[in-house]
């Protein structure tokens, strides 16, 4: 059984842990407050904000409730529209896109309030590209978002005046941007979390699930009825640490927890302007580093970016672990290393002693909240102007995330030139096999990864020739 | 005033098609597409489908009890296929089960061995094989054939637009609910409640009273549900008239992806003629529409095309031949702007062209040949023109010479990025191009206790119509707004709609509205005048106050609405408008089919990435022709959202069909619309307001589509920008400029050896 806080009321269902929440709040709680644009997290008309106690405090995130399985809110807060108006007028939130006229069809709003009213709720400072960053999941088709901005721009005046962390939530109900219920709310998580009796379920093969931005959205009919064994809020695959030269990573660790862990970002400078080109904030809140891997999409940013860290995976399976290099684990298309009976526990790798590098270029139809055409990342570790390693990886430019060997079999030992950055371009470009689709003609594919490797070089050596750079075709 | 709904928006109280309560016994519905783009059905097999519990019935052609036939225009789009499917996603079956995911499981049971045929997506292929939906149209004024000889310079080219999905967030609907003595009543989502009143009637088998379509609201619609919402609301018609159970049906956005008609991808060719002064003498065009599988409004739109093929600019000497091309595409239809943008497209890229070839900006030539008042337009209207005012103020007030200098300070410092800037000059004509569509009806009701009803014709999708026809009554009334209330759309009420579009929906219902709450107001006025023995014209309402004569009478609006019941007068009015002037001669291409014409010009600027092939449109600034807006929040709502459309459509957004007909970009993952940071970092709005009367409502321009065609100026500046990276490009006329076709104007052919010259058809002939 399932027992989460619907905005102010305690839900307990027997319904499949596999059910999205989209169609529970929907169809079985109608509260149609919540809309359905898309079913696959790519407009955010279904956006609902999930509250957790986790360090003794409650904090909210938004996730899109369309690719959210109950089995991921068990004894969460989760709230909808609903669980935000006042009885009677508007709340600030909502005030503010009524009066700049952010509201036309109507169809998307509920998803933006709730949104940013996330914002609201977030101990972040409260800056205007916070609040950009609290709505880049939500797609408009009515506004063009410049009215939508000018009642960011309201809200952001009225965050900026929240007190510190504890007092936030008084300081949140006394402005009505919350109803009043949300002050016992950790209480009432707290309670639900000792009264809940755990489940004893066996754990026979099944389906593992991270945040289910990828399974729901290309099996979301067969995962209803799944055996699934959730590992989002799994604690032991939780958690970022540093042990000695080396980072380790809970596989359960989304995005976001990535991006606000100092370790990680001390370990990979600029993570987080890369991340920002990956999905959007709903998203990132749920999907998980070991989700993008074991979904083994070519195209993977993360896989990307950690195929060029030379990540090792640990995988368990009961009692037994072993580990893979990143660069082995992909067999084939959507084809990994792993068993039916293996899990990845967790992430692992090196964090250069000497002077290094990274760099992560993505291109995509549209530059946010898309799939990229094709991605590359780069470590390039330095000594004495020398390059002692290297390692480059592409997306988009095979069946797999690819390693690109022979490109970085060049770089070792040379020191940084013009002619060097072509003849790592030619060597990659030959090595990868793209394929038309969608989202570019295999040429294209190739001259960008070209364009993308000389952006890297152009991004992490400044001293290089720009102008004759660029003439390399 | 801000929309009417703002707050059950904000609060998420406002109903869609998917919000209705069900009733107690509810089936849903699932149509069963073809995945053949053209072929002969040898074989359905229905029977696993059949078998799985829950299932109801599946509907296919034989099951129609009337005519298996959903075409508007001309009756050629079976509601299910019946022997031969013309596009992939045709619907061949009409699952009906207990829930939507029995109806889902039970399509993935279906098969069908469908022999193929040869498939088309090409428009030209498909005019070279004599695949028309119609017979082309031409329009000329002038003559061209002489006047070449008069045109110091002459350029040829083609120019392509592909299509655009609608991508209204809110899919297709419609919930049908049987009633007594087999009526039907069904809730669609809808722009044309009329158009699925008629559909679902022929598909019945049913006079038209037998039928009652209901509109609340459209979560978008942009021309996507004209026409299209016919489809859904005819099966849940039908399963709901034959089972005598009601059936609902929201589709997946997948299957509305790939079941649906968008905006017509065009191919075109041009011919443009300047004198030594650059003044544009000749032009001539041909432009090959992709229809789709059968014509839906094809003909409607490709007339549009024709209208505004010469967007702004008077062109003494002009031919331009359109023709409607049927390919094995879902059947496209209208999308906000109806067929001019690709028009318009055409004569700029034309202008483009010249400019390019001869060394000027695009802007000296267009600004030299913008129409002027009193100048014939090549349908024989002649023009009231703001086209140069609209220019000269964006010129003055956007400090346009600043703009180009900062530009060109920019490039000259920058390797990588380089910046272009367009301007966009935009005409559009305001009507239905078909006369009989322009009118309209309204019903409205005073009740006893001083409240008031609005039905109209006007379904409300976002663009503030019923903000616009309350407006209109409280103008009239002059009483608080909140005593009025705006009804849904209700072929009941209100019967023979037109659809809500063309731009036209306020103009006509709210006239519509003015005429209804002005024969009450009237009829009031005289019971007042009654009591306080003066003349009816000398009673005046203000904020809700009786005046007679210029004095207090002491009575409110209420105490009126009483006295006049208590008198038995009618206190309901039911008033029809039709546009007057306009017409339009179909045998000489000739008449006054428009109203009025919308104009406005933005300045656009587009900042590209040379190294990653990547940009960003960076401004937008736009003085637009409003006449005197009656609701600047809403109107500049929709100016704002047309630009973003418009923009989608020249960059982002791409529309992905295979060889074989079938759709590539079928889902948000890969069909992308502009998203919050995708947008311009500046949109700046000047309306130019004018005192000079027109035929709008309160004076009040039409607003919804023109906006969209200032998008059509961000292709122009990424061109411009690829140019001043590589001067020497040769980038075909091909919109959207996708990444990958910047990146391969950026660095092609010049900057790369021994690359093939375009394949386009360019050429230029200096005369």
């Amino acid at each position: 059984m399932i027992q989460f806080i619907l905005n102010n009321e305690t839900v307990s269902t027997n319904a499949p842990p596999g059910t999205l929440l989209i169609d529970f709040i929907r169809y079985q709680s109608r509260l149609t407050g919540t809309k359905i644009g898309c079913r696959e997290g790519d407009c955010g008309a279904c956006t609902v904000l999930a509250g957790t106690v986790q360090n003794g405090a409650l904090q909210y995130s938004s996730l899109t409730s369309c690719l959210t399985p109950l089995g991921n809110i068990d004894q969460q807060h989760i709230v909808t529209v609903e669980g935000l108006n006042p009885a009677t007028g508007l709340t600030p939130v909502q005030q503010a896109m009524a009066d700049e006229s952010a509201t036309q069809c109507g169809f998307c709003t509920p998803g933006f309030v709730v949104s940013m009213t996330g914002f609201c709720l977030s101990t972040k400072p409260a800056s205007y590209e916070a609040a950009v960053a609290a709505v880049d999941g939500n797609i408009c088709r009515c506004t063009g978002y410049k009215s939508i901005e000018r009642s960011l721009k309201t809200v952001v005046a009225v965050m900026q005046q929240k007190p510190a962390d504890k007092k936030l939530f008084d300081f949140l109900t006394a402005n009505e941007i919350i109803p009043a219920y949300f002050k016992n709310m950790e209480q009432r998580l707290t309670q639900l979390a000792s009264a809940t009796n755990g489940s004893a379920k066996d754990l026979v093969v099944s389906t593992w699930l991270g945040g289910g931005t990828d399974l729901y959205v290309q099996q979301h009919e067969k995962m209803v009825h799944s055996d699934i064994n959730f590992l989002l809020n799994n604690g032991s695959l939780k958690g970022i640490r540093q042990e000695g030269r080396q980072c380790i990573i809970g596989a359960s660790a989304t995005v976001t927890e990535l991006m606000e862990s100092g370790v990680f970002q001390a370990a990979v400078p600029g993570f987080n302007n890369f991340a920002k080109l990956v999905s959007s904030t709903p998203i990132r809140n749920i999907a998980t580093l070991a989700g993008n891997f074991s979904n083994a999409s070519p195209i993977g940013d993360l896989t990307v970016l950690f195929l060029a860290l030379d990540a090792v995976l640990q995988l368990r399976s009961g009692d037994n672990t072993r580990q893979v290099n990143l660069r082995d684990f992909f067999l084939a298309y959507k084809k990994t290393a792993a068993t039916k009976e293996e899990f990845i526990e967790k992430i692992l790798f090196d964090i250069p002693a000497r002077q290094y590098f990274i760099n992560f270029e993505k291109v995509s139809k549209r530059r946010n909240l898309d799939i990229a055409t094709v991605n590359t990342a780069i470590k390039i570790e330095m000594e004495n102007d020398v390059i002692k390693s290297a390692t480059l990886s592409a997306g988009g430019v095979a069946p797999v995330p690819f390693f690109l060997q022979n490109a970085a079999v060049l770089l070792k030992g040379k020191r940084m030139g013009e002619s060097l950055v072509e003849e790592v371009i030619n060597a990659a470009r030959n090595e990868v096999r793209p394929i038309s689709d969608a989202r570019g003609t295999a040429d294209y594919k190739r001259q960008l990864l070209g364009q993308l490797i000389k952006a890297h070089f152009i991004v992490l050596f400044p001293a290089l020739d720009v102008k004759q750079l660029l003439r390399i075709a | 005033m801000k929309n009417i709904d703002s707050a059950t928006h904000t609060r998420g109280e406002s109903v869609y098609l998917d919000d209705i309560p069900l009733l107690n016994g509810t089936l849903f519905g699932c149509a069963y597409p073809s995945g053949i783009a053209n072929g002969i059905i040898r074989e359905l097999d229905l029977s696993a489908a059949l078998a799985l519990s829950g299932v109801i019935k599946i509907f296919t052609s034989k099951d129609v009890t009337g005519e298996n036939q959903i075409g508007g225009i001309i009756p050629d789009e079976p509601l299910l296929a019946d022997g031969h499917v013309h596009f992939c996603g045709m619907p061949i079956a009409f699952v009906v089960a207990t829930t939507p995911e029995i109806a889902r499981a039970a399509i993935k049971k279906i098969t069908a061995v469908i022999d193929p045929l040869p498939v088309i997506t090409d428009p030209r292929e498909a005019q070279r094989r004599g695949e028309l939906i119609v017979p082309s149209r031409t329009f000329k004024m002038g003559d061209t054939a002489t006047a070449w000889a008069g045109c110091t310079y002459i350029f040829e080219g083609s120019a392509d637009t592909n299509g655009q999905e609608h991508l209204y967030i809110e899919t297709q609907g419609a919930y049908a609910i049987p009633q007594e003595n087999n009526a039907v009543k069904i809730y669609s989502s809808t722009q044309g409640p009329t158009a699925v009143q008629r559909a679902v009637c022929k598909v019945l088998g049913v006079p038209m009273h037998q039928v009652e379509v209901d509109v609340t609201r459209l979560g978008g619609g942009f021309g996507g549900k004209e026409d299209q919402a016919n489809m859904w609301a005819a099966l849940c018609g039908l399963a709901a008239y034959v089972l005598k159970k009601p059936v609902h049906y929201s589709l997946d956005r997948m299957e509305d992806m790939a079941m649906t008609g968008k905006r017509h991808p065009y191919s075109s060719d041009f011919k443009i003629g300047l004198n030594k002064d650059l003044a544009i003498v000749a032009y001539e065009a041909t432009l090959y529409q992709n229809a789709g599988a059968a014509a839906d409004l094809s003909p409607a739109v490709l007339e549009r095309s024709l209208f505004h093929s010469t967007n702004s600019y008077f062109i003494p000497h002009t031919k331009v031949t359109a023709y409607s091309c049927r390919t094995n595409l879902p059947p496209n239809t209208a999308f906000r702007g109806f067929g001019g943008p690709q028009g318009m497209f055409v004569i700029e890229a034309a202008i483009a062209m010249a400019a390019e070839s001869l060394g000027v900006p695009a802007a000296v030539i267009q600004k030299a040949n913008l129409h002027q008042t009193g100048d014939e337009l090549p349908y024989g209207q002649k023009a009231a023109s703001e086209a140069t005012a609209c220019w000269q103020k964006a010129e003055q007030l956007y400090e346009a010479e600043k703009i180009k200098k900062e530009i060109t300070d920019f490039n000259a410092s920058n390797l990588m990025y380089k910046k272009g800037m367009a301007f966009m000059p935009v005409c559009f004509g305001i009507s239905f191009t078909k006369t009989p569509m322009n009118q309209a009806r309204a019903l409205v009701h005073v009740y006893s206790d001083g409240s008031i009803s609005i039905s109209t014709g006007a379904v409300e999708m976002g663009q503030g119509v019923n903000t616009k026809m309350l407006q209109v009554a409280a103008h009239v009334f002059a009483v608080d707004p909140a005593k009025i209330r705006l009804q849904t759309t209700n072929t009941g009420r209100i019967a023979n709609t037109s659809p809500s579009a063309a731009s036209a929906t306020a103009d006509l219902n709210g006239k519509a509205v003015h005429l209804a709450c002005t024969a009450i107001l009237q009829r009031l006025k005289a019971v007042a005048a009654a009591e306080y023995k003066v003349k009816a014209d000398d009673v005046e309402i203000r904020n809700g106050e009786v005046f007679a004569a210029g004095n207090s009478t002491g009575w409110d609006w209420n105490k009126l609405v009483m006295a006049a019941f208590l008198k038995r007068v009618s206190l309901s009015d039911h008033a029809h408008y039709a546009t007057p002037v306009i017409n339009f001669d179909l045998t000489k291409e000739k008449g006054h089919p428009f109203a009025y014409h919308v104009y406005g010009t933005a300045i656009v600027v587009a900042k590209v990435d040379c190294l990653r092939g990547i940009y960003e449109i960076e401004s937008v600034k736009v003085v637009h022709d409003v006449g005197a807006s009656m609701n600047p929040a809403v109107d500049r709502g929709q100016i704002e959202g047309g630009i973003v459309q418009g923009i989608g459509w020249m960059t982002m957004e791409e529309l992905v069909y295979d060889a074989a007909g079938v759709l590539r970009s079928n889902a948000l993952s890969t069909y992308k619309i502009p998203d919050i940071y995708s947008v311009p970092g500046e949109i700046a709005i000047h309306f130019l307001d004018t005192d000079k009367d027109n035929l709008a409502i309160l004076r009040s321009k039409a607003v919804g589509e023109p906006p969209l065609m200032y998008g059509i100026g961000a292709y122009f500046a990424l061109r411009d920008a690829v140019r001043k990276f590589n001067p020497a490009a040769t980038i075909p006329f091909s919109a959207p400029m996708t990444p990958e076709k910047l990146l391969a104007a950026l660095y092609n052919p010049s900057k790369k050896e021994g690359a093939p010259a375009s394949s386009s058809k360019e050429k230029s002939v200096y005369g």
